[in-house]
């Protein structure tokens, strides 16, 4: 089967480039990202800032090797975007050789080898992160306390942490980490519990989500809105995965709720709402068309209903997107949208 | 495939032709077993040897089976050869042999050895077949020993790790730590590892292959301008 892309989505706006778009983009995470290191520490800053140094340094490098110039794809922000998604996707407080292996991942493997950027089939920043999670399962699994419950590092703490491992003295690993709320809803699942009995003996749970990870969540949700008003992305992907994902944990929640969670605690969980409206909407890796888009989100919020209830992960919406990245080409050629006046019976659209 | 000499077979093995980076053939156990240099020593031998039995015989009898019913006795002569390395790799290299598993069977399936005996064997002389078994299975097993090389150091940080089930009891220590202290790289062990590192494989071939006829059509150039010159 020959697959034919459909072409690029032309905007009408005549301010818009790919720095605008990315420099949005990364604006409507700041409320999200502030959320998170005043609730979580500085541990979010230093991913970021480290991620990003090492993502512009990886894109310089490569774009010499390739012979391109350097100016115009430093500039765009692109690199920063990737770098950006890929730390709020890391736990915090993650070893300094995480984040560089991680953001080599996403710039050179998915995205150079691939071509670079508008080339590049899977996302750069889930690539990385599904490297990680793959290879150093320990590591990218052991989140922070909140600074509420633990004992906060500071930032200079917090930085001798990330690069050396060290911890000041009379302070133990266990005191700066804990479960997050879906890790701890699947092992205590899967030690035969129900659900209400594991939420009543943590206080992880919030009325949303996870305590405290809702509120990131409701920014990263703000934040979102914000990008759709501003028409830097379209609604349909993000509502058909919360939709579907919503739908599917509400059909199993009043199934069986004592064996799976709320549909308001999958939305506000994980990264549900970066994947929605940050990481799954990428226009390169996205389906093109608006139906094609409908799909294709409804696809990520499937799996990810499917992986975080029956997989081993605690989360999926990493996994769901590359699997729908890997489908987006024939969602293109079964919903490229009927030519004006064209023929109406070809029975493709 | 006109030309048949030593060399020209030999080459076409190792590198023009390579069953692992240019036919892209046996790639289920090129994946499943290259994660330590042992395996894919172990594997890429027993291929080898596979393949020097099938083409010898299937060169030998190439004039007496009538061509209709030529691939269901190349596949018994295959799955014999196989059978018995098989049971001589059981009992002799028993260590491997249940580390390889079903891919030591399965070498029966190798689309690499069926396609050396239609498409070499069967049409040329015996020693000519012996040469292109040979150069042909060390060509796939050079490559099976370079990819279980890469993914063991990036992996586990060791290298020919567990060789006595290969050389024996005296080659227990020849285990290399390259790293010592090592995390490990779950990725490089896993599945993905040997699709990333096959790709790379092929791709710094391909550019040793690009960079050769610019050098060739480099020098000519020099040449030509020389004698223009003079």
């Amino acid at each position: 089967m020959f697959i034919q892309s459909q072409g690029s989505p032309h905007l009408h706006n005549r301010q818009r480039s790919v720095r605008s778009v990315m420099l949005g983009v990364s604006y409507a995470l700041v409320p999200a990202i502030l959320v998170y290191a005043w609730l979580f520490g500085a541990g979010i800053l230093i991913n970021i800032v480290l991620a990003g140094g090492l993502a512009l340094a990886f894109e310089a490098a490569f774009l010499k090797l390739r012979g391109r110039e350097l100016a115009p794809a430093l500039g765009d922000g692109s690199a920063l975007l990737t770098a950006l998604l890929l730390a709020m996707a890391l736990p915090p407080l993650a070893p300094w050789w995480l984040v560089l292996l991680g953001v080599f991942f996403a710039i050179v493997v998915a995205k150079h080898l691939y071509g670079g950027l508008g080339y590049n089939p899977f996302n750069p920043a889930m690539i990385g992160y599904a490297v990680l999670l793959i290879s150093f399962p320990l590591e990218m699994t052991t989140w922070p306390a909140p600074l509420a419950d633990g004992q906060s590092l500071g930032l200079m703490g917090s930085l001798a942490y990330v690069f050396t491992g060290q911890l000041p003295a009379g302070l133990g690993a266990d005191a700066i980490t804990g479960a997050t709320p879906l890790d701890n809803l699947k092992t205590q699942l899967d030690l035969g519990r129900d659900v209400a009995q594991i939420r009543s003996e943590t206080t992880l749970f919030g009325s949303l989500g996870g305590a405290h990870w809702e509120w990131i969540n409701l920014a990263i949700l703000g934040g979102g809105l914000w990008l759709i008003w501003r028409r830097l992305i379209t609604w349909h992907i993000p509502v058909a995965m919360l939709g579907t994902l919503a739908l599917l944990a509400l059909v199993f929640y009043v199934y069986d709720p004592t064996s799976y969670a709320s549909p308001l605690f999958h939305l506000f969980s994980g990264a549900a709402m970066l994947g929605a409206f940050f990481i799954a909407t990428d226009p390169v890796t996205a389906a093109t068309s608006n139906r094609g888009k409908l799909w294709f989100g409804a696809g990520i919020g499937l799996f990810t209903f499917v992986i975080r209830s029956w997989g081993g992960y605690p989360d999926g919406v990493a996994f769901a997107v590359l699997l729908m990245n890997m489908a987006a080409p024939t969602i293109d050629y079964y919903t490229t949208p009927r030519v004006f006046g064209g023929n109406k019976g070809d029975g493709k659209s | 495939m006109a030309e048949t000499s030593y060399s020209q077979i030999s080459k076409d093995g190792f590198w023009n032709n390579n069953v692992a980076l240019v036919q892209l053939l046996g790639l289920c156990p090129l994946l499943a077993v290259t994660n330590t240099t042992i395996n894919g020593l172990g594997l890429g031998l027993a291929t080898t040897l596979v393949l020097v039995i099938s083409n010898v015989i299937v060169s030998s009898i190439r004039n007496v089976v009538r061509a209709e019913i030529r691939l269901p006795v190349f596949m018994l002569i295959i799955a014999s050869a196989v059978t018995a390395i098989e049971l001589s790799m059981n009992a002799y290299f028993h260590g491997l042999y249940l580390i390889l598993g079903i891919f030591i069977p399965l070498i029966v399936t190798n689309c690499a050895i069926i396609g050396r005996a239609e498409g070499f064997a069967s049409k040329h002389p015996i020693p000519q077949a012996l040469m292109d078994a040979l150069a042909m299975g060390l060509g796939f097993t050079i490559i099976l020993v370079l990819l279980g090389a890469m993914r063991e150091v990036i992996g586990a940080g060791t290298l020919l790790a567990n060789a006595h089930l290969m050389f024996g009891e005296a080659a227990r220590d020849m285990t290399l730590t390259v790293v010592d202290d090592y995390r490990g790289f779950l990725l490089a062990v896993l599945p993905p590892g040997a699709f990333i590192g096959l790709g790379l494989l092929i791709a710094v071939k391909n550019l040793i292959d690009a960079r050769q006829p610019r050098k060739a059509a480099l020098g000519k150039a020099q040449t030509a301008s020389a004698e223009a010159s003079s």
